[in-house]
């Protein structure tokens, strides 16, 4: 029995082993999203299949309703691949945010029963929906192939935005997943927030339709930056970034990461005898 | 005290934990509706009189309820503690709290050692999952790494006995394999010290004394058991010493034994039974109606579990519209499968007057209950003139638990109950 192994209990603990304790439990992390992914795959044919229908269909809607009906600018990529680029953060970051505000409340009787700290929970949506973002990405090649689209080098960056749209579902995820255990009620918010932020968000048409006089309020949205970034990395120069408004965004992100952080630690201590 | 060479590995100061009580809503929860509408209330107070000061004030009242209040024990490296007090004394929340899944609201608890706790089988059990992968989920979730699950994994299909099942998912499982399955897995957990709630009360007999057994060994190797149950029979088996709570305090910490009775005594007057003059699910036509059932012991005892052949005293109080002719009342015992196991009938020891007044308290004795640990249903049934007038199904329980009955010196325990529903004193010997 060595020294570090004591635990000390006492009101307001946790702070002092917290991320010590978030890398022991990192088994359990892997643990719980894999019972998820199994879960959600278990019935393969409606999981899979629900996966790859719903970005389709979406893509297929906004492509004729966008692209054919208003007729709006696709700087010379098909309309398709121009939505479908957008759909893969959105869709994921969507995913992410109906799956962790639950997740917390899924989980309760693990809440009640066992130790562990509690933020591995609505991490592990995230890893989760990046299966479904997987899928979607495979379709995507697909796409591309039809169209004989080929990407440029800058796909290589795809992967930092990738990151950054995982920081951005985290931070959110975590707001709302504790707020969810707090007001009961406010999951009927999440659906709304993300139907909402599909219109807000460049993912049916590209942001340099946006006028500049909006740009501040627009590139608000974490999401923006995340979405512009992806189609930059996919279909090049057709798409440039608004840097200023990307680093904006980028901030955003980070700003609410922190308080997601800062807001679910506070309210841990209670979950258990709330939820 | 001489110096003892254990250490202390849970060192509990002045622990407390206190709940808010809403008085409004009953969930622990509140809705975002509730917090917005409150808050417009407060913002349209202030508006309608600027000066009136603090209207927001009268909002829901909330009261403290102390779940556990100024709690101090030490529990030394391989002793073996028996948690009990009656329900709602504050064990769970003590567990939780030395468990780390609730924060206490003052004091402070010292852990030396890996903790864990288990709260409840099969914790975080999937129903679509199979036995397999429940297995590593579940071990995960008590906090055994993957490497120490693969490892055990053979000796856990093995205790459990669910080989041929073992890629079935565990919905399809009886709820016997179920429970097997998943105290197979806490069994093999090997924590420093192991926190046990009220899980043994699950699973058929044999599986009980094997667990027991699981748990008495992890004591010998010099793990620390926190053990709550409500079966003292076990308790008493399994544990060293015992901590008894009441009302969320402390009332007594020693040995084993003397805790169990100590537990026992903590059962005041007149809390077990519901109270069935304003009950409503009720049969009969009426005229007469049970209103009181007192279950009493030789020493006054009410409403505890009593040790087995406890010589019990059942008080009856009935109220009726006039004087009750031809009375008829019957007592009878079922076990938890509802299956009829004694009665207690004027008819057949027939000891009532032809006519009782319209009030009054009517009591069976017996000379001892020799009914096998467990837990009983009574049924209540006044009759009249061949009329049924009141019928309480589940009027009351009566709790038996273990004893040396026989005072052989071993102790009949529940997990002895099996093929067996009445003790019968007897004694064997040597034909000449």
């Amino acid at each position: 029995m060595t020294e570090q192994d004591e635990i000390l209990i006492t009101p307001g603990m946790g702070a002092r082993h917290y991320w010590r304790d978030l890398w022991r439990y990192r088994e359990l992390f892997f643990f719980l999203a894999w019972r998820d992914i199994l879960v959600r795959y278990k019935q393969t044919m409606i999981g899979v299949a629900w996966s790859v229908i719903r970005p389709l269909v979406t893509m297929l809607v906004f492509s004729i309703v966008f692209g054919g009906l208003a007729k709006l600018p696709s700087n010379g990529v098909p309309y398709p691949i121009m939505v479908f680029a957008a759909m893969l953060p959105w869709q994921f970051f969507a995913n992410c945010l109906s799956e962790s505000s639950n997740s917390l409340i899924g989980n309760a009787n693990l809440l009640t029963k066992v130790y562990f700290p509690r933020l591995i929970v609505p991490a592990g949506s995230i890893l989760v929906s990046l299966v479904d973002f997987f899928i979607s990405c495979v379709i995507l090649g697909g796409l591309m192939a039809w169209y004989r689209f080929v990407p440029d080098l800058k796909v290589l960056l795809l992967p930092a935005f990738l990151l950054m749209a995982c920081l951005a579902s985290f931070g959110a995820g975590l707001w709302f997943s504790a707020l969810n255990v707090r007001y009961r009620d406010f999951r009927y918010v999440v659906p709304f927030l993300v139907q909402f932020g599909l219109y807000i968000s460049p993912v049916g048409f590209s942001s340099s339709i946006v006028p500049a006089k909006w740009h501040v309020l627009y590139f608000l949205n974490p999401m923006v930056g995340v979405i512009d970034g992806f189609r930059w990395a996919l279909l090049g120069d057709a798409f440039p970034v608004n840097w200023t408004g990307f680093l904006l965004s980028a901030a955003l992100v980070l700003g609410i990461l922190v308080s997601g952080i800062c807001y679910f630690r506070s309210m841990e201590r209670s979950f258990a005898d709330v939820v | 005290m001489w110096c003892n060479p254990m250490p202390n590995v849970i060192t509990v100061e002045n622990l407390a934990k206190s709940y808010l009580l809403s008085h409004q809503s009953q969930q622990p929860y509140a809705g975002l509706r509730d917090v917005l509408s409150e808050g417009a209330k407060w913002l349209g107070g202030k508006v309608l009189h600027p000066l009136g000061g603090r209207s927001g004030a009268e909002r829901t009242s909330q009261e403290e309820f102390w779940a556990l209040k100024e709690v101090s024990f030490e529990v030394k490296q391989g002793e073996r503690v028996g948690i009990v007090g009656r329900n709602g004394a504050g064990k769970s929340t003590l567990l939780k709290i030395l468990s780390r899944i609730t924060e206490p609201s003052a004091g402070s608890a010292r852990i030396r050692g890996r903790v864990a706790s288990l709260l409840e089988v099969g914790t975080g059990f999937h129903p679509e999952l199979t036995g397999r992968e429940n297995i590593f989920l579940n071990g995960a979730i008590l906090g055994m790494s993957r490497a120490e699950i693969k490892c055990k994994f053979d000796q856990i299909v093995d205790f459990a006995e669910i080989e041929r099942f073992l890629d079935t998912p565990v919905k399809r499982y009886s709820s016997g394999m179920y429970v097997r399955l998943a105290f197979a897995v806490a069994a093999h957990l090997e924590p420093e010290i192991l926190i046990v709630d009220e899980v043994l009360a699950v699973g058929d007999q044999q599986f009980q004394k094997k667990c027991l057994g699981r748990m008495e060994e992890a004591g010998k190797q010099g793990r620390t058991v926190l053990f709550v149950s409500h079966n003292m029979a076990a308790v008493e088996n399994l544990c060293q010493t015992g901590i008894v709570l009441d009302q969320g305090g402390v009332v007594f910490n020693g040995k084993i034994t003397e805790a169990v009775k100590s537990y026992l005594n903590t059962f005041s007057p007149n809390t077990g039974g519901s109270d069935l003059a304003a009950r409503e699910n009720r049969q009969g036509n009426g005229q007469v109606r049970i209103t009181d059932l007192t279950i009493v012991d030789s020493s006054g005892n009410r409403n505890i579990p009593f040790q087995i052949g406890a010589e019990l005293f059942f008080h009856i109080s009935y109220q009726a519209q006039g004087a009750v002719k031809n009375p008829h009342l019957i007592i009878g015992v079922y076990d938890l499968m509802n299956v009829g196991v004694t009665r207690f009938d004027t008819e057949i020891a027939g000891s009532l007057p032809a006519s009782l007044p319209a009030s009054g308290c009517i009591t069976c004795s017996t000379k001892g209950v020799p009914l096998v640990p467990g837990r009983y249903q009574l049924n209540l049934a006044f009759i009249s003139n061949g009329v049924m007038q009141d019928y309480l199904a589940a009027a009351d329980y009566l709790d038996i638990i273990g004893s040396d009955y026989f005072n052989s010196g071993k102790i009949f325990n529940e997990s002895d109950s099996k093929l067996t529903k009445v003790l019968i004193k007897h004694q064997w010997g040597i034909t000449s």
